[in-house]
């Protein structure tokens, strides 16, 4: 009879709803020419009417670069990427140099954002946040710089931190993800072309969220950002990122590079929501991302605190980690990957206990559905100096459906007696029970989904800035949509 | 309200339910009874469609519609409502939360509006506390570390809440204290009305005190083998199933 399956075509139906932010923008763009090279890289560098030091520093990285190996040891199954069969470098065009004032800002540009629904307008804009909106290549407008700026907060895009406050980049830039790090980091300080910088000085609690939206917008291109924060001695700043990009059925390069330091006492709240386009439903299409994201805590009880929530790209390869090198410092790293239909994601975190009394937490939520495979890789390593260093890991893996995969991964290296380090892990499935005792209580089968799902990651999602906590939570339902059946 | 007819259903390819005849006219309170694996619970399960629950023969009229066309959720919005017998877990969902989405997606089946945080927040703290629950409940996760009578407790109040029209309330009595008893009793009477009709599935004459019967079956064997009035319970009490040449047990296990 009909109702037994009923629980299972709900769900079936539900695939039909599309990846909401996959429209392309009709804008003038300009190029530099496909490949890699070293001339490409003196393009972008002048392109930024960048400094010699810059591009030096570029060419070092790219002659090294040359010499790497992409890494093979995480669990992720693609075809060879073709580096000299992409663009490296795509920017709207514009009359001038970079906008003035918002208002010069390109209305189709300001009319994107607004449709991912990021007004830039400082009137507009969601109470107390700063964005900075890079698109492609470049960043197109930074609001709120003012009102920073008042309290000696500089947040800019890095390529005009490189003119500005070359002394700054300069001591920072590197120091925390080194120029032959790995493969894509460094690919990424040779190309990279936008991104943004933040410092906040000492003592001064920055007083509005700062956020930077990634849009890639123009085909065949990859996006290479590079941000920098720096929280000087007893200062505080939360900062969010976002991403989005159209549709199509070629794979799309993403490889960031994301450096924070914290001095003493400082502390940096680091949140991410990933939504590039994850391909279709049949794993065509979709972003390559390749982060390397890490963050050092310099000084004696800094804190640098990561929280992910990843739902797009095809395949993410990710590691924001802490060096946990000031006395008493604290590493945190709060993620929820979500894969469905053929994404896979390698992601979790490194924690490297230098200091006496550092202390880290990891919590990781994977949720995998469809076809779908997500591994959790993380490595917790305590140095010899680490003197009473302690750890707590809570890794745990929901599947939805009989065809998809989750692993867990961990490393522990422990160099010290005195050294705590607790590892928990746990794998699941959303049981009948659960999904039929929520949807007697009238509830769609896709919003019983999205309720459990939201419930099994509540501990990662409410270390989230309250306005994106409630976009994550959908973002979390719509990409599982059509997940079980 | 609700009229079965020679319902036949069986679990993975077994048997269980084998010809249910049963009528419960609007505002009345029936009490099914039975041994062990009789198939109480599954007439539950039929009743509010889970899934892999096969009906094989036979109908359910509810309100003048085919029960066995709508989905688990949209019986939900129509008001078939089922008091677990084990109620289940969801980690991280706060009760408030919970008991709010499933109100608003009642309400919006049937056309009615949302109700709004605050209003909502009224509600439930004078339902939870007219059913002797502490407020903690309401901000703890859906039925996370819950007593058993705690448990039993909030699905009464999600009841309250949703003011259904067919309550089906499965061994709802089972480890509760008298006191709880009496208080989930009070909270079931509370909803009496012409209009709501409940169907009480207990192993106990002891609840049937409380929430007095229209009346009682015997559910024996996927069949309804004795069918009286409230007396029919306390005799049970006394001489057993016995009395119906019957023992506890002897059938499959639902």
């Amino acid at each position: 009879m009909a109702e037994v399956a009923l629980t299972d075509e709900a769900l079936r139906e539900a695939t039909e709803k599309e990846y909401q932010y996959g429209f392309v923008t009709d804008i003038d763009s300009e190029f530099a020419p496909p490949g890699l090279n070293e001339d490409i890289i003196r393009f972008i560098s002048s392109k930024k009417s960048e400094p010699d030091w810059m591009l030096d520093w570029r060419l070092d990285c790219y002659q090294q670069w040359r010499g790497m190996e992409e890494p093979d040891w995480a669990f992720l199954k693609y075809p060879p990427i073709d580096y000299q069969d992409a663009y490296y470098y795509a920017a709207p065009k514009r009359a001038e140099d970079a906008p003035k004032s918002l208002d010069e800002v390109d209305p189709k540009l300001l009319e994107t954002y607004e449709k991912l629904g990021i007004p830039l307008h400082e009137r507009a804009a969601l109470a107390g946040v700063a964005v900075d909106a890079v698109f492609d290549s470049v960043s197109v407008a930074t609001t709120f710089r003012e009102k920073l700026q008042e309290v000696g907060v500089i947040f800019c895009p890095i390529s005009e931190a490189i003119q500005q406050y070359p002394d700054l980049v300069r001591k920072y830039l590197g120091s925390v993800v080194p120029k032959a790090d790995n493969f894509f980091a460094t690919l990424n300080s040779a190309v990279f072309s936008d991104g943004t910088f933040v410092y906040v000085p000492r003592g001064v609690r920055c007083p509005m969220e700062l956020s930077t939206y990634f849009r890639i917008n123009a085909a065949k291109t990859g996006q290479f950002e590079r941000t920098l924060i720096i929280a000087d001695a007893g200062s505080y700043v939360s900062y969010l990122e976002g991403c989005t990009a159209p549709m199509r059925d070629e794979n799309q390069l993403h490889a960031a590079v994301v450096e924070l330091v914290a001095h003493d006492d400082a502390e940096i709240k680091y949140s991410t929501v990933q939504n590039w386009y994850p391909g279709d439903e049949n794993g065509k299409g979709g972003i390559y991302n390749f982060v390397t994201k890490r963050g050092a805590c310099r000084g004696r009880n800094s804190k640098i605190s990561w929280t992910q929530v990843e739902t797009g790209s095809a395949i993410t390869w990710k590691y924001p980690s802490c060096i946990l090198e000031g006395d008493h410092s604290v590493g945190e790293f709060y993620s929820v990957a979500l894969t469905n239909n053929y994404q896979q994601a390698d992601t979790g975190t490194k924690m490297i206990h230098v200091g006496r009394d550092t202390s880290s937490t990891i919590i990781s939520k994977g949720i995998s559905a469809g076809h779908a495979q997500n591994t959790y890789r993380g490595l917790v390593k305590v140095l010899g100096s680490a003197e009473r260093a302690r750890n707590y890991t809570q890794c745990d893996s929901l599947l939805i459906g009989d065809k998809c995969g989750a692993h867990t991964v961990p490393y522990i290296e422990t160099g010290h007696p005195s050294a705590r380090v607790e590892h928990e892990a746990t794998t699941s499935k959303i049981s009948e029970d659960q999904l039929f005792y929520v949807m007697q209580r009238g509830l769609s089968a896709e919003d019983a989904v999205g309720l459990i799902v939201n419930g099994y990651c509540k501990e990662v999602l409410k270390e989230l800035p309250m306005e994106f906590a409630v976009e994550a939570q959908k973002l979390l339902a719509v990409s599982l949509e059509g997940s079980v059946g | 309200m609700l009229s079965i007819k020679n319902l036949h259903a069986e679990v993975q390819g077994r048997a269980i339910l084998k010809g249910i005849n049963l009528e419960i006219g609007s505002g009345e309170i029936h009490a099914v009874m039975g041994p062990n694996g009789s198939g109480k619970s599954t007439l539950s399960y039929v009743l509010s469609g889970r899934d892999g629950y096969r009906v094989t023969q036979g109908e359910i009229l509810y309100k003048g519609k085919n029960l066995l066309d709508l989905s688990v959720e949209e019986r939900a919005g129509e008001g078939v409502f089922l008091a677990f017998q084990y109620p289940v877990e969801v980690p991280g969902v706060s009760n408030m939360s919970f008991l709010r989405t499933a109100l608003n997606s009642v309400r919006r089946y049937r056309g009615d509006d949302i109700i709004s945080a605050a209003e909502f927040l009224k509600l439930a703290r004078d339902r939870a506390s007219q059913l002797g629950m502490d407020q903690a409940m309401l901000n703890r996760p859906v039925n996370v570390g819950f007593s058993g009578g705690e448990k039993k407790r909030n699905e009464i109040l999600q009841m309250a809440l949703l003011e259904p029209s067919l309550a089906l309330l499965d061994e709802t009595d089972s480890g509760l204290d008298i006191d709880a008893l009496k208080i989930v009793s009070e909270g079931v009477n509370a909803l009496r009305s012409p209009q709501r009709s409940a169907l009480v599935i207990t192993h106990y004459q002891r609840l049937l005190n409380y929430i007095v019967p229209d009346k009682v079956h015997v559910l024996a064997r996927g069949r309804i083998v004795e069918t009286g009035g409230k007396e029919l319970a306390l005799e049970l009490e006394q001489k057993g199933y016995g009395m119906l040449g019957l023992d506890n047990d002897t059938t499959e296990a639902a």
